[in-house]
């Protein structure tokens, strides 16, 4: 299952920087960016729009995320001249454009299919806003990489063991390790992650949150020196800890 | 006039005109609540529209309507592409293969552009849009036909009622489309596409 990725902006700039930020984490799947009018300026292209969707014909199935209310519109008039076939293949997200789309270029890398990458989208509109209030100045450095300069120590949150809740005969897996990569859980780490968990039947939380969901692990804003809580449970339990633990420890390559 | 094809030839040249005319008003209107582009959009879809019906042949009105309709989809940036493109294209479908439109093919042709608004921006009469406009001029079409009004005069009671859906907007709190994030900010300001499409449709009884 390959599930494409069309980002539809009024502005070129925001799709084609939506794309490069999100192929960051996803290598393989493919992204096409649909931003501006056909004479370079702010608007949507019907005439952009409809050759992204071709673009991706390759694609089992393409998922389309937009900014403002007439991306939609111009996206849904686009869909109307396709036919039946080519139309049942794409599918609207109404995530926000930049983290709805890089949680579904994650979903996508991780082999999920059209349900799962436009849920995965949904997550954006939840955890962002949650991540926003919460710890925004963290999640403002880690494209800019700052993060790597801060000193390192516990953050309020930073390492909270949560309680693995075993149910019937699910085996459960729990360890705590420290992060030791210079700038902590940020996003391609953070992806890395939930490559690894999506990997895994068990269920798999990150200090207490899902390790399958990019924006949420990315709200944590887990800095180095962090304490990281994995916990599963399932058949797979054992081993999708002992992954990530050394995941963990390997400090993502950087 | 009938309304055929040299009528519909002729409201393409009369809403440029009247595009052109009025784009500084139209932009002043969609700046006050919008993001200030529609009266320059409209001026670039109906140029593109005109070149191409210029460079056409059509033997029946709907064969005009659909070339606008096209034409408006792909060089039209903002949401009035879609919104106007979806409304000709519906037009052109009701239209048919008909050389000359009697009152209740107008009325059909009318409603069917209104309902293709409708259905692509999801937005009903009262939210301060080009709906309230478009709703307006289908009512009054309606009830002139019913009154077995000829088809010119069917048109001009769209025209006027659309001028007066225009101006009810102004009391009104958006919610659709961009000036929907003002809130109260947007009352006392015309709705610039419901502006835009009252002089679309005078231009089209001017031609009759």
């Amino acid at each position: 299952m390959t599930v494409g990725i069309l980002v539809v902006s009024h502005s070129a700039a925001i799709a084609e920087g939506t794309v490069a930020l999100a192929r960051q984490m996803a290598a393989d799947v493919p992204l096409v960016a649909a931003g501006g009018t056909d004479d370079g300026g702010i608007g949507t292209s019907f005439e952009a729009i409809t050759e992204g969707i071709g673009e991706l014909a390759g694609a089992d199935a393409v998922v389309v995320l937009c900014d403002l209310g007439s991306a939609y519109l111009t996206v849904d008039t686009a869909l109307d001249f396709l036919d039946d076939d080519a139309r049942g293949r794409v599918h609207v997200s109404s995530a926000p454009v930049v983290e709805g789309t890089i949680a579904a270029a994650v979903a996508a890398q991780t082999g999920g299919d059209a349900d799962a990458v436009l849920a995965a989208a949904a997550t954006a509109a939840t955890s962002g806003a949650d991540a926003g209030s919460a710890s925004s100045p963290v999640l403002g450095d880690q494209t800019a990489e700052a993060a790597s300069d801060a000193p390192s120590g516990d953050r309020p949150g930073g390492a909270v063991p949560v309680d693995g809740t075993a149910d019937g005969d699910d085996a459960v897996a729990s360890a705590t390790v420290e992060l030791v990569n210079e700038s902590g859980l940020h996003a391609r780490p953070a992806a890395e992650f939930v490559k690894a968990a999506a990997k895994h039947e068990a269920r798999v939380s990150v200090n207490g949150v899902d390790a399958k969901s990019l924006l949420a692990i990315m709200a944590l804003a887990l800095p180095k020196g962090a304490s990281v809580t994995i916990d599963a449970t399932g058949p797979d339990a054992r081993d999708a800890v002992d992954t990530l633990v050394s995941l963990v420890r390997s400090g993502f390559g950087e | 006039m009938a309304l055929d094809t040299a009528w519909a030839t002729d409201w393409v040249h009369r809403t440029l005109a009247t595009i052109d005319e009025h784009r500084a008003e139209l932009v002043t209107l969609d700046r006050e609540i919008g993001d200030g582009d529609h009266g320059e959009n409209l001026d670039r879809g109906f140029r593109a529209v005109v070149e191409a019906v210029d460079a056409g042949s059509f033997d029946t009105p709907g064969a005009v309507l659909k070339v606008v309709a096209t034409k408006l989809i792909s060089t039209v940036g903002g949401a009035a592409g879609p919104l106007f493109g979806t409304a000709y294209l519906k037009a052109a479908q009701a239209a048919g293969d008909a050389t000359e439109l009697d009152a209740d093919a107008l009325v059909a042709v009318l409603t069917a552009a209104r309902d293709g608004v409708v259905s692509r921006g999801k937005a009903e009469v009262g939210d301060k849009t080009m709906v309230d406009a478009w709703s307006a001029a289908v009512d009054a079409a309606a009830t002139a036909a019913a009154a077995g009004e000829s088809p010119e005069r069917v048109l001009e009671a769209a025209a006027d009622a659309a001028r007066t859906g225009a101006e009810s907007t102004e009391p009104l709190v958006a919610r659709k489309g961009r000036a929907s994030y003002l809130g109260e900010r947007a009352v006392g300001h015309r709705d610039p596409g419901a502006q835009s499409t009252a002089y679309i449709l005078r231009a089209a009884a001017d031609a009759a």
